[in-house]
C-alpha cells in the first residue's frame, strides 16, 4: 500500500479491471506479439501518464487547460531536436527532456501566473489561444523544427529494432531494441504514475481538492488559491513533457501531427472523463479503453458501415464511416458528464460492474 | 413619473474614451512601419472589415457568458454551421448568383444569410435546452459539455457535407475591388463591414433603448436583483442565446464568403480569435467586443503584412498588453 500512497482502487470489480490492464501491460511484448499490439500497448501506457497528469488539473483541481498537448509537444521537441542536432546518444536525450521541461514549466508558470488570478475560466480561454498559437509556431518556424514534416531521428543504439540483448529467445520473443524501447516507455509511466499518486494524496493534493470545491472557503482558511492552482499546472505540464518525450523516443519521429495537434487534447480530455475524473485511476481505465477502442473499433465501424452502404440505408454509412469514431465519442463524453461524473471508475466502484 | 424621468434623474456615468481610441493608436504606431500610404490604407481597410465579421461571431457570445456565466464552447461549431447551410442556398441558386443583376446577387446573399440566422438561432434553441440548461450554475461541466456538444456537431457536418473543403464564391456583384488612388478595397469586404456595423447599431439599439436590452444589461450587471424583481431571467436567456448562435451563423457565413471556402474545422480556428476579442474586450461587454474585434483584426492585417510569421502570435501578445493594461478587459462589467 506505501507504493500506492494509501490510495489502493476501491471496488473489486475495479481493482480486477486494473490488475488485469496493468499485467497485460508489464507483459504486452511476450502476451501480444507482433508490431501492432505492441504499438496499441505503448499508446496505452503514454496515454495513461498523459491523462493522469492532466486529472491533476482537471480532475483535483477543476481546471480546464487546453495546453496540456502543449507541455507534451514541448517534451516530444525536445527529444526531437535535442537528437536530431546532436546526434544519438543518452546526453542528447537528457538535454531534450531538460529543455523541454524548462520551457514547458517556465509556459506554464507564465501562464498559470497570468491568468489564474483572474477566474479560472480565463484559464480555460487563454491556454485555447496560447495552445492554438504554438500549434501554428511549430509547423511556421520550419528551420528549427522541420514544419510540417516535423523531425525524424536516430534513438540511441540499445533502443533500435536491429540491436539484440541477447542471442536467444525469451518465451518465442527476441528481447530486441524494441522490446526494450517499451519497457523504458512501460517503466517511466508507471514511476511517474506513481509519483503523481503521492502528490494527489499529500497535503498539497488536498488543499487542491479543497479549493475546487469551495475556493472561498479554502482562501479563509488560509491556502494561498493561485500558488496552489498554478504549481498544479507546473505539475501537470511536467508529467505531460515526460510523457511526450518517452513517445518521441517510441515513435522516433516528432510532428505537429503527433506531438502538438488539438485532436491529442481532445482525446486526453474524453480519456479523463469517460475514465473518471478526480481519480487517476480513472486516466489508466480510460486510457485502455479509449486506446483498445481506437484501433480495434473503428475496423467494426468501417464493417457497419459497408454493410448499411450496401443495405442502401440513407445516412448510416456516413455516420458509421470509421473517420466518424469521434462522434460516437463526443456522444459518449457529453452523457458521461452528464449521467457519470465519476466515470468508469465511479462505476466499477459502485459494484453494478457497467462502464458508463 | 414615466421611464424618462427616472433616466433624466441619474447622473450618466461618464464616456471611458481611452479603450476606444486604442485602435488608432495602434494604426498610427504601424504606419511608419509599413511606409506606403496605399498599403496603408488598402491593410486597414481589410483590417476593419475581417474585425466586423469577428465582431458579429463575438458580440453573442460575450452576451451569454455576460449573462448566465456560460461559456460556449461550441460557438465554434455554430459559425461553421451557418457556413454550411448558406451552400445550400448559394450552390443550387448559381445562376442568381452568377448573374448580373444587382438585385439578384444581393438577394441570394441575403437569402443565404436568412437562412443561416434561421437554422442557427433554432439549432441554439435545441443545443441550449437539451445541453446547456441542466448544468446551470456548473462551470465545469457546462465547460465539458459544450466542448462534447461541438465535437458532436462538427462530426455531423462531416458526416452530413462530407470531409473536403467545398468552395463558395460572392455573388458577381460583391466580386472585385473598388480602387482609391493605389490602395484597393475588396467590394465584398465593404459589403461585410457594412452588416457588421447594421448588426452592431442593431444592438447598441436593443441593448439601450428598449425593456428587454435593458434587462438584459441589468442581467448582466446582477442576474439575482433582476430574478427577485419577477422576471424569468432564464427564458430571456435562451432567447439571447438563440440570438448569439444565429449571430455565429451569420458570422459564419459572411466569414466562408470572405474565405472562399466552408470547411469544419474553420468553426474551431476562429473560436481561438473570438476568444481572444472577448477577453480583450472584457467578458459581457459589447462595446468592448466591438473595440476589441477591430484591434484584433488591424493587428493580424499590420502583422500579416509585417512579419507573416507572427501574425497568430501577435494577437497573444496584444492580449497579454491589454491584461496588463487592464485585468479585466478593455470595458470591465462590474460586478465581475
Amino acid at each position: 500500500m506505501m507504493i500506492l500512497s494509501g490510495d489502493a482502487p476501491r471496488g473489486r470489480a475495479l481493482r480486477i479491471a486494473l490488475i488485469a490492464v496493468t499485467l497485460s501491460l508489464a507483459f504486452a511484448p511476450f502476451l501480444f506479439p507482433g508490431a501492432k499490439p505492441l504499438n496499441v500497448a505503448e499508446k496505452i501506457c503514454v496515454y495513461a501518464l498523459l491523462a493522469a497528469s492532466y486529472d491533476v488539473l482537471l480532475g483535483y483541481a477543476g481546471i480546464v487547460s487546453f495546453a496540456h498537448v502543449m507541455a507534451f509537444g514541448t517534451g516530444a521537441y525536445g527529444v526531437a531536436l535535442a537528437l536530431y542536432g546532436l546526434g544519438p546518444g543518452w546526453g542528447a536525450v537528457a538535454l531534450g527532456v531538460v529543455a523541454g521541461l524548462a520551457v514547458s514549466l517556465a509556459l506554464a508558470l507564465a501562464i498559470g501566473l497570468f491568468s489564474l488570478r483572474v477566474q479560472s475560466i480565463f484559464f480555460a480561454m487563454v491556454t485555447l489561444a496560447v495552445a492554438y498559437a504554438f500549434n501554428v509556431l511549430a509547423s511556421q518556424l520550419s528551420q528549427i523544427t522541420g514544419g510540417e514534416d516535423g523531425r525524424s531521428f536516430q534513438v540511441p543504439f540499445v533502443l533500435r529494432p536491429g540491436f539484440k540483448l541477447i542471442g536467444g529467445e525469451i518465451f518465442g520473443v527476441a528481447i530486441t531494441g524494441r522490446v526494450l524501447s517499451y519497457y523504458l516507455v512501460f517503466a517511466v509511466c508507471v514511476a511517474l504514475f506513481l509519483i503523481l499518486l503521492r502528490i494527489v494524496n499529500s497535503p498539497f493534493g488536498r488543499v487542491l481538492q479543497a479549493i475546487r470545491e469551495n475556493p472561498f472557503r479554502a482562501e479563509a482558511l488560509g491556502y494561498r488559491i493561485v500558488f496552489h492552482r498554478t504549481l498544479a499546472t507546473c505539475i501537470a505540464a511536467a508529467g505531460a513533457t515526460a510523457a511526450g518525450a518517452i513517445n518521441a523516443l517510441w515513435l522516433h519521429y516528432t510532428g505537429p501531427d503527433t506531438a502538438l495537434s488539438f485532436s491529442i487534447q481532445i482525446d486526453v480530455l474524453v480519456v479523463v472523463v469517460i475514465g473518471g475524473m478526480g481519480s487517476l485511476y480513472g486516466a489508466v481505465a480510460g486510457a485502455a479503453l479509449f486506446v483498445v477502442a481506437q484501433n480495434y473499433l473503428q475496423a467494426a465501424m468501417g464493417a457497419l458501415s459497408k454493410g448499411a452502404a450496401e443495405a442502401g440505408l440513407p445516412l448510416l454509412p456516413g455516420l458509421l464511416h470509421p473517420d466518424r469514431w469521434l462522434l460516437w465519442l463526443g456522444l459518449m463524453f457529453i452523457l458521461a458528464v452528464y449521467f457519470a461524473p465519476t466515470g468508469i471508475v465511479g462505476k466499477l466502484r459502485a459494484g453494478n460492474g457497467e462502464g458508463g | 413619473m414615466s421611464a424618462s424621468d427616472f433616466g433624466a434623474a441619474l447622473p450618466r456615468p461618464r464616456m471611458d474614451l481611452a479603450p476606444a481610441l486604442t485602435p488608432l493608436v495602434v494604426a498610427a504606431l504601424a504606419f511608419p512601419f509599413i511606409g506606403s500610404v496605399s498599403t496603408f490604407v488598402t491593410l486597414t481597410a481589410a483590417g476593419l472589415a475581417m474585425g466586423m465579421m469577428i465582431f458579429i461571431m463575438a458580440s453573442g457570445l460575450t452576451l451569454t457568458f455576460g449573462m448566465m456565466d456560460v461559456l460556449n464552447f461550441g460557438h465554434g461549431a455554430f459559425i461553421s454551421l451557418g457556413a454550411y447551410i448558406a451552400t445550400l442556398v448559394l450552390l443550387p441558386l448559381t445562376a442568381w448568383a452568377q448573374s448580373d443583376s444587382l438585385a439578384l446577387n444581393l438577394g441570394v446573399l441575403l437569402l443565404a444569410l436568412a437562412a443561416a440566422v434561421a437554422v442557427c438561432g433554432a439549432f441554439g434553441f435545441v443545443f441550449e435546452r437539451l445541453i446547456i440548461a441542466p448544468v446551470y450554475g456548473q462551470h465545469l461541466k457546462q465547460i465539458l459539455v459544450t466542448i462534447g456538444g461541438a465535437i458532436v456537431v462538427e462530426q455531423l457536418l462531416y458526416a452530413l457535407f462530407g470531409p473536403d473543403q467545398i468552395p463558395l464564391a460572392a455573388p458577381a456583384a460583391f466580386r472585385g475591388s473598388y480602387l482609391i488612388g493605389d490602395a484597393t478595397i475588396e467590394k465584398y469586404r465593404v459589403f461585410a463591414a457594412i452588416v457588421g456595423l447594421a448588426v452592431f447599431a442593431a444592438q447598441m439599439l436593443v441593448l439601450n433603448r428598449t425593456k428587454i436590452g435593458l434587462l438584459i444589461r441589468a442581467g448582466v450587471e446582477n442576474r439575482e436583483m433582476v430574478e427577485a424583481l419577477g422576471y424569468r431571467i432564464d427564458r430571456l436567456f435562451v432567447g439571447v442565446f438563440m440570438a448569439g448562435s444565429a449571430l455565429a451563423g451569420l458570422g459564419g457565413v459572411l466569414w466562408a464568403l470572405y474565405r472562399g471556402q466552408v470547411h469544419a474545422s474553420m468553426g474551431g480556428e476562429l473560436l481561438v480569435l473570438v476568444f481572444i476579442v472577448i477577453i480583450i474586450g472584457g467578458l459581457g461587454s459589447v462595446g468592448g467586443c466591438f473595440t476589441g474585434a477591430i484591434l484584433v483584426a488591424l493587428i493580424a492585417n499590420y502583422a500579416g503584412f509585417l512579419a507573416p510569421k507572427l501574425a497568430l502570435v501577435s494577437n497573444i501578445l496584444l492580449m497579454v498588453a491589454v491584461l496588463l493594461w487592464r485585468p479585466r478587459g478593455l470595458y470591465p462589467v462590474s460586478g465581475r
